[in-house]
C-alpha cells in the first residue's frame, strides 16, 4: 500500500503554479498522463479508497489458545470551561505541477490537518490547565484574496495566525498595518527572502528556510567528501533561489561548484530525457549532481541518466525536508500514528510545521498558565521556550529572525540517509544554528 | 596450563563479586523475545520468542510471573518464569508500553501512549477496572510505596499527573521539563523523580507538597548536551545513591541522592534506555537498545564489569532472586 507514500517527496515546496503551456510538452509522455488524469480520476479514487478501506479493516486478530479479556469502554474526556484561545488558519488551493502523476499530488488539506492535530492535542494538555483551543479556518481557491481573508480575521479579533501561503503574498500579509499586534506563522514557503530582507516581527517562520536545507544538505556532501558539484537549474524563479542558497552552503561548508548548467527547454516533441540527459552531463567530472528545481519538472528524471553513475541531491534524490514519513526515532512513530489515523494519509512537511505553530502556542500558554496574547509571544520567543518536536533535541526560535530551529531530515523517497545538523559540525552556542543564516550573517534583527 | 586455568578462574571470581544467584529477563524489541540471563556470570541462558514489540517487564510479587507489554499485540502478557511459556493475556488496551506495578502486587497501572489514557488491571480477575485520560503521549508510570498515588507522566503534555488510588481520579497535575520519561519514587515515598528527555535533566518533588526541590542537570566532557537525554531511573533503597541512564550519552550518571548533585558517569553501551537493580543491589544491570547489550556495573567497586550480547534492542530488564 505505498501508493500515497510517493508523493512525499519534501524539499519540494511548490510556491504558486507559474507553469507555461510550452513545459507541458517537455516530453510527449506528459501529455498522455494529463488526459488519463481528467478520464480515469473519479474512478481510481473511488479504487484506491476502497483498497484503503480494506487495508484497515483486514486485520484479524488472531486469537491464540489463551484467552483475551473483553474490551473495556475508554471514557470521554471533560471539557474545560476555563480560558478559550482560537487560532486562525488561511489556506490556499495549490495547482500541482503538470508532471506529476495525480495520485502523487499534494493532499487538498496540507497543513491544515496538522493544524487540526496540534489543536487536539492542545486540548488534551488544556484538560489539565483550564484552557481549551479551536481553530477557525479559512480556506480558499486558487484565486481567492488571502489579504481580504487575512484583514477580516484580524478585525474579528484573531492574533495567532496561521498562513500555508506563498512568499509573495505572505510578505504582504507582514507589510500590513493589521499585522502589527498579530503573530503570522508561515507554514507555506522556505524562501530565504522572508527570513531576510522581507522579514518582518509579525512571522514566525515554522518550515526550515532554503539555506537551512542547502546546509544541511552540504554538511552531508562535505561528509561524504562528494566535494565536486554539477549544479543543474531548473527555469522557475524559485529554482534560481535554491540555485543560490546553494552556493552559498557549497562555499560554506568548503565544497566546488565545478559546473552549472540551466535546464533549457524545448517544444520539440522528439526530445525524450534518454537522450537529453547524457548528452547534458557530459563534458567534465564532478562528485555529485545538485539539483534546483523546486517545482518538480525535470529532477526527477536525472537519476540513473547521467553519463557518468553519479548521484542526483538537491530537491529530488537525496532532498532536505522538515518531515518524512520514514522518521520514527525520537518518539516521532507516536506523532506518525497519531497523524495518520486522523487524517488517513501521511504527514507533510506544511502538515508538521502547523502542528508545531499549534503546539508553540499550546506549549508557551500551560507555561505561562494564561492565553494572553502578549505573554505568550514573549515567552515563546525567549530563551526558556523549548519544544519537543520528535527530532531528539529541543526546538526554539531564532531571536533576530524568528526561524524555528530544527533539525533537518535527508531523505531519498523510502529511506531516512542521515540528520543534519551533521555530527562534527559544531557551533558555539547551538549546534542547530550551523543551519540556515545565523545570527552575524544575517540580514534580519528583529530583536535589536 | 592448568594451573593457568585456575589462576583464570580465581581472577574471575575476584573480579565479579559473587552476588545472589539473580536471573535477568531482558526484553527485546526487536527480535520479539526475551533474553534470560544468568545474572552472576553473565551467561545468556536462552532467548524465547514472545509477543510482537516487548517493552515493558515486570515480575510478579510472588515472583513466580512476569508481565510483559506485547506493544504490537496490544497485550500485557503473563509469562511463567519457570517454563518461560505465557499463560495469560491481560487487557492492556492499545500499544502498552510502560506500566507499573502495586505494592499489594494485585493491579497493574498501564500507560496507552496512542490514546491518552491510564489502564488500571486487576491481575487476579485478569479485567481492566477503569481508564484514566491523562495527558498527550503517557509514558513514565509509577505508584508511591504506600499505594496512596499514582503518577503518570505525558510527553508532550509535560505534565505529572497525580492520580489518587483509592479513587482512581487525578486530583492535581504539575507542569515538569519537555518531554517527561520515567517516574520513580524514592523507597520511603517521600520523594518523586522525574526524568526530562529534551529537557535533559531530572527533576525531584517533595511528595507531600508536590513542590520541586531540585532539577539535577548533567554535563559530559566532550559529549554534546543534546546527546544527554536522561531516561530510566533507579534510587536505592537507603536513598543514599542514584542512578539515571542518558540514552545516546551511552553513560549512567550517579548521583548523591542526599546532596542531589552528580559525582560520577559510567561509560556503558549505546543509547542506554532502562536500568535494574540486582537483588542485593550491589550491581546494576542497564540495557543497550542500539549495541544490543546489558552491561553489569559493580557499584561497589564502581566500575563496569561485563558487556553482555543479548539480542536486538533490549528495551527493559526485570532481576529475579
Amino acid at each position: 500500500m505505498l501508493y500515497d507514500l510517493n508523493w512525499l517527496r519534501a524539499g519540494e515546496r511548490q510556491e504558486q503554479s507559474r507553469y507555461t503551456p510550452s513545459k507541458f510538452q517537455l516530453f510527449h509522455f506528459t501529455n498522455n498522463r494529463l488526459i488519463m488524469k481528467t478520464v480515469h480520476k473519479t474512478l481510481l479514487i473511488g479504487l484506491l479508497c476502497l483498497m484503503h478501506a480494506i487495508s484497515i479493516h483486514a486485520n484479524p486478530k488472531k486469537s491464540a489458545k489463551i484467552e483475551t479479556p473483553p474490551h473495556v469502554e475508554s471514557p470521554k474526556p471533560t471539557q474545560s470551561n476555563g480560558e478559550k484561545l482560537t487560532i486562525a488558519y488561511i489556506g490556499q488551493d495549490q495547482i500541482n505541477p503538470p508532471i506529476l502523476p495525480y495520485f502523487l499530488s499534494k493532499p487538498e488539506d496540507d497543513g491544515l490537518q496538522g493544524a487540526l492535530l496540534g489543536i487536539n492535542d492542545n486540548n488534551t494538555t488544556g484538560r489539565f490547565t483550564g484552557q481549551s483551543y479551536q481553530l477557525k479556518e479559512t480556506r480558499l481557491d486558487s484565486d481567492g484574496d488571502a489579504i481580504a481573508a487575512f484583514k477580516q480575521l484580524v478585525a474579528e479579533g484573531n492574533r495567532h495566525i496561521i498562513v500555508n501561503l506563498n512568499s509573495t503574498i505572505t510578505a504582504s500579509l507582514a507589510r500590513l498595518p493589521e499585522a502589527v499586534n498579530v503573530l503570522i506563522y508561515q507554514v507555506g514557503s522556505s524562501d530565504d527572502r522572508l527570513r531576510q530582507e522581507d522579514c518582518s516581527a509579525s512571522l514566525i517562520h515554522l518550515l526550515p528556510s532554503r539555506a537551512m536545507r542547502t546546509d544541511a544538505l552540504m554538511q552531508y556532501l562535505n561528509k561524504k567528501r562528494w566535494q565536486k558539484i554539477f549544479l543543474v537549474i531548473g527555469p522557475d524563479e524559485n529554482d534560481k533561489l535554491y540555485a543560490s542558497a546553494v552556493k552559498r552552503s557549497a562555499q560554506r561548508y568548503g565544497l566546488r561548484i565545478v559546473a552549472e548548467k540551466p535546464w533549457q527547454f524545448s517544444i520539440d516533441d522528439r526530445r525524450t530525457p534518454e537522450s537529453e540527459i547524457p548528452v547534458f552531463t557530459q563534458g567534465f567530472d564532478y562528485d555529485v549532481l545538485v539539483v534546483a528545481d523546486e517545482s518538480g519538472l525535470l529532477g526527477d528524471l536525472l537519476p540513473y541518466r547521467t553519463w557518468q553513475p553519479r548521484p542526483v541531491a538537491g530537491t529530488q534524490g537525496l532532498v532536505s525536508t522538515a518531515w518524512h514519513f520514514t522518521h520514527e526515532s525520537w518518539g516521532a512513530l507516536q506523532l506518525q500514528k497519531r497523524f495518520r489515523e486522523q487524517a488517513k494519509r501521511w504527514m507533510t512537511e506544511q502538515d508538521y510545521a502547523a502542528w508545531l505553530a499549534v503546539r508553540s502556542i499550546g506549549e508557551s500558554a500551560s507555561r505561562v498558565k494564561s492565553t494572553d496574547f502578549d505573554k505568550i509571544k514573549g515567552f515563546m520567543l525567549s530563551r526558556e521556550f523549548a519544544l519537543a518536536g520528535f527530532k531528539g533535541v529541543p526546538l526554539s526560535f531564532r531571536p533576530w529572525d524568528h526561524q524555528l530551529r530544527q533539525p533537518i531530515l535527508l531523505t531519498t523517497d523510502r529511506s531516512l540517509v542521515a540528520v543534519a545538523p551533521i555530527e562534527g559540525f559544531l557551533h558555539q552556542k547551538n549546534e542547530l544554528d550551523t543551519l540556515g543564516f545565523d545570527q552575524q550573517d544575517s540580514q534580519c534583527h528583529i530583536n535589536n | 596450563m592448568k594451573i593457568l586455568l585456575l589462576f583464570a578462574i580465581i581472577n574471575i571470581c575476584t573480579l565479579i563479586p559473587l552476588a545472589q544467584a539473580d536471573t535477568l529477563f531482558i526484553t527485546l524489541e526487536k527480535d520479539n523475545a526475551l533474553a534470560v540471563v544468568d545474572g552472576n556470570t553473565g551467561k545468556l541462558i536462552k532467548t524465547v520468542k514472545i509477543g510482537k514489540r516487548p517493552r515493558g517487564i515486570v515480575l510478579s510479587k510472588d515472583q513466580k510471573q512476569l508481565y510483559i507489554a506485547a506493544s504490537d499485540d496490544n497485550t500485557i502478557l503473563i509469562i511463567d518464569t519457570a517454563s518461560l511459556k505465557p499463560v495469560a493475556k491481560l487487557p492492556s488496551d492499545k500499544d502498552p508500553e510502560t506500566f507499573a506495578m502495586d505494592p499489594s502486587g494485585e493491579f497493574l497501572y498501564v500507560s496507552n501512549e496512542d490514546d491518552n489514557l491510564v489502564t488500571v488491571i486487576d491481575i487476579a480477575k485478569r479485567k481492566a477496572l477503569k481508564q484514566i485520560p491523562v495527558g498527550v503521549e503517557p509514558e513514565g508510570i509509577a505508584v508511591s510505596p504506600d499505594g496512596q498515588w499514582v503518577v503518570s507522566t505525558s510527553e508532550t503534555t509535560n505534565m505529572v499527573h497525580w492520580i489518587d488510588r483509592a479513587k482512581l481520579e487525578i486530583v492535581e497535575n504539575t507542569l515538569v521539563d519537555p518531554r517527561p520519561r520515567s517516574a520513580v519514587f524514592t523507597a520511603d515515598g517521600k520523594q518523586l523523580w522525574v526524568s526530562s528527555e529534551i529537557a535533559g535533566n531530572v527533576s525531584v518533588f517533595d511528595v507531600a507538597s508536590k513542590q520541586l526541590i531540585k532539577k539535577i542537570s548533567f554535563k559530559i566532557p566532550a559529549v554534546t548536551q543534546e546527546k544527554i537525554q536522561p531516561v530510566g531511573m533507579r534510587i536505592d533503597k537507603t536513598r543514599r545513591y542514584a542512578y539515571v541512564a542518558l540514552g545516546p550519552a551511552n553513560r549512567v550518571a550517579v548521583i548523591d541522592a542526599e546532596k542531589l548533585e552528580v559525582i560520577d558517569y559510567f561509560l556503558v553501551g549505546q543509547r542506554v534506555w532502562n536500568i535494574e537493580f540486582s537483588s542485593d543491589e550491589k550491581r546494576l544491570y542497564t540495557a543497550n537498545g542500539v549495541s544490543n547489550d546489558v552491561s553489569f556495573i559493580d557499584l561497589e567497586n564502581h566500575k563496569v564489569v561485563k558487556s553482555v550480547p543479548v539480542g536486538q534492542y533490549p528495551w527493559g530488564l526485570a532481576v529475579k532472586p
